[in-house]
């Protein structure tokens, strides 16, 4: 598939730190990639620096920042507060060089896309925090974008609304075709939303691949613990969910129960082995009732280890 | 804090307040009223009987005239002001760790007296002074230029000692304005030009509003800056009051001068709030 948009060893140093240190990227047409990582790791930078906010001390991005076209989608929407729905969406359309002909006709269709239809004459702070994040979509996707950038885009909402409307964006990717990159420092977000992720981690990629390759298969420790809770058993990591506790004698390694907690959809079971490492397994909650102070044997298959950097980068 | 809430707290709490304001506001205002109502007497000062004839001279063209040229000198220097301090305001707010320092050196010339300081435009400005001595030897100009005694030297002087006036309203308002908006204004293709016209000005509206009024009503009771910077010639409603009080002897045409003012001033600022429904600062 075509390439629309590739960083080249792009680095961005601050007078203290290096925010953004040699990263490489190369995101297809179409897709829906993610920068993932824990706040600091210069995801935010990255975006900034394809948007054209800040340039690149080293490195190359093609094309002059107004030649890309790339739009941004923020973390606080940066709505304009004086202006109506429509007067924000319509906007970019107004800066265009050529007077656009069809502009009614354009804003109607993605004000209807994004579900605003009849609120068009309404102000920034009349609407909830979903409907502003949906102007702010719709005033980038109005432009019909190359590229969308996202940053943090369901951080501001509602824990409750999180899910449904990374569905929606999942949705309205699909519909429109327009590559989105997404940042985020939510595993579970990147997990579910993304067709590629690209993991970092102190400026730097650690690792690059769908969402079951970082998941499965991490290139590094910090991937690996990054993405989800790990046990470490002799150089290889188990993740909770695939690790089984019976009663003792049974298993591959003989345990003590340090704590049995109910989290709803399973239980969490704490262990500790004889040599002192903590294994923790999250078991379904039928036929779990483990006691403090219990040997356990704990088990799992060969196929559920996570060997590190068994996958190439 | 709920403790505020409770009625008979709240009126000691206030007490300090109302007790200021009923001494050093309501009080001279009440004896500038009673001033007006009264008869002027010979050496000055007012006498009995209580009479309306100030406020009947009021309607003399000859105030009105100078009301409506005081007017026009404030409103030219607030827009001055205004032209002068958005950039400066602008540049104060982008600049950082700096804007400490650049808003010290905005008050600074509040170190010095008012007096001193229109003295000092004085020295510059008089056909002997600086930039005329200047200009002269060097054989740019062979008379001096008339830069004092006229009422640009009266907009110069009032612009330069209102300016603070306009540059801090101005400042708070840019400085809370959200940078990620210019970004984005940026991001959708609107040049400088555009981000400055549609964005930073419409939202620091507030801003503009609260310091054009500060410096026009400033400005409007000025007498200081007419008095020494326009010489005779140029006569502001703020000379003609004092003037009642000092050598025209007639404190009540004076204090009804300047209650006239006043209400005046007052009946623009409700309009002005009325219209937008905002608080002044």
């Amino acid at each position: 598939m075509e390439t629309v948009l590739e960083l080249r060893k792009v680095s961005k140093h601050f007078p203290t730190h290096r925010a953004v240190d040699g990263v490489s990227l190369s995101i297809r047409r179409g897709d829906l990639y993610g920068l993932l990582g824990p706040s600091g790791c210069g995801k935010t930078t990255t975006l900034r620096l394809v948007a054209g906010f800040d340039s690149p001390t080293e490195g190359d991005i093609p094309l002059k920042p107004y030649q890309r076209n790339v739009n941004t989608v923020f973390q606080s929407y940066a709505l304009f507060p004086h202006m109506t729905v429509r007067g924000n969406i319509e906007f970019g359309l107004k800066q265009r060089p050529r007077r656009v002909t069809d502009l009614d006709v354009r804003v109607q269709r993605v004000v209807d896309l994004v579900q605003l239809t009849g609120k068009e004459a309404r102000l920034p702070a009349e609407l909830s925090g979903g409907e502003k994040q949906r102007v702010a979509l719709a005033r980038s996707l109005v432009l019909e974008p190359e590229v969308l950038l996202l940053d943090e885009p369901l951080s501001a909402l509602d824990p409750n609304l999180r899910k449904q409307v990374r569905t929606e964006l999942k949705e309205l990717q699909r519909r429109t075709g327009i590559t989105f990159v997404i940042v985020t420092h939510d595993q579970e977000e990147a997990l579910s939303l993304c067709d590629r992720i690209a993991v970092m981690h102190k400026g730097k990629v650690e690792q690059i691949g769908s969402p079951e390759d970082i998941y499965l298969r991490p290139a590094t420790r910090f991937v690996a613990e990054f993405l989800g809770a790990m046990n470490w058993y002799n150089g290889v990591g188990i993740r909770p969910e695939s690790m089984r506790v019976s009663s003792a004698g049974d298993g591959m390694v003989k345990a003590v129960v340090e704590s049995s907690v109910f989290l709803g959809h399973c239980v969490q079971v704490r262990t500790r082995t004889a040599g002192g490492v903590e294994l923790v397994a999250e078991v379904a909650r039928e036929g779990s009732r483990f006691e403090a102070g219990e040997v356990v044997g704990v088990s799992w298959s060969e196929s559920d280890e996570v060997k590190i950097g068994s996958q190439p980068l | 804090m709920t403790l505020f809430l409770l009625p008979r707290l709240r009126i000691w709490f206030l007490a300090p307040a109302r007790a200021v304001n009923l001494l050093l506001f309501l009080a001279p205002m009440a004896i500038v009223l009673a001033y007006s109502l009264l008869s002027r007497g010979i050496y000055g000062g007012v006498e009995r009987p209580f009479t309306f004839e100030s406020y009947t001279r009021l309607i003399d063209p000859l105030y009105g005239g100078i009301l409506l040229r005081s007017f026009w000198i404030s409103g030219l220097s607030t827009l001055l002001c205004l032209v002068l301090g958005f950039p400066m305001a602008l540049f104060i707010a982008r600049s950082g760790a700096r804007r400490n320092l650049y808003l010290s050196l905005v008050i600074l010339p509040f170190w010095t007296s008012f007096l001193v300081r229109t003295y000092a435009w004085m020295f510059l400005l008089r056909d002997t002074g600086l930039i005329n001595t200047i200009l002269q030897s060097l054989g740019i100009i062979r008379e001096p230029l008339p830069l004092l005694y006229n009422d640009g030297a009266v907009i110069l002087g009032l612009v330069y000692g209102y300016l603070p006036f306009m540059v801090l309203p101005l400042y708070t308002t840019l400085e809370k304005l959200d940078k990620s908006l210019l970004e984005a204004s940026a991001d959708l293709g609107a040049t400088p030009w555009v981000t400055l016209t549609r964005i930073v000005i419409p939202l620091s509206a507030p801003g503009i509003r609260a310091g054009s009024i500060l410096v026009f009503i400033t400005c409007l009771g000025a007498y200081l800056t007419p008095d020494l910077l326009g010489g005779s010639k140029t006569v502001m409603i703020g000379n003609v009051i004092q003037n009642q009080f000092t050598q025209a002897r007639d404190w009540p045409f004076g204090a009804a001068l300047s209650l006239a003012l006043m209400a005046l001033v007052m009946v623009m600022l409700i309009v002005i709030l009325r219209r937008d429904k905002e608080q002044l600062l």
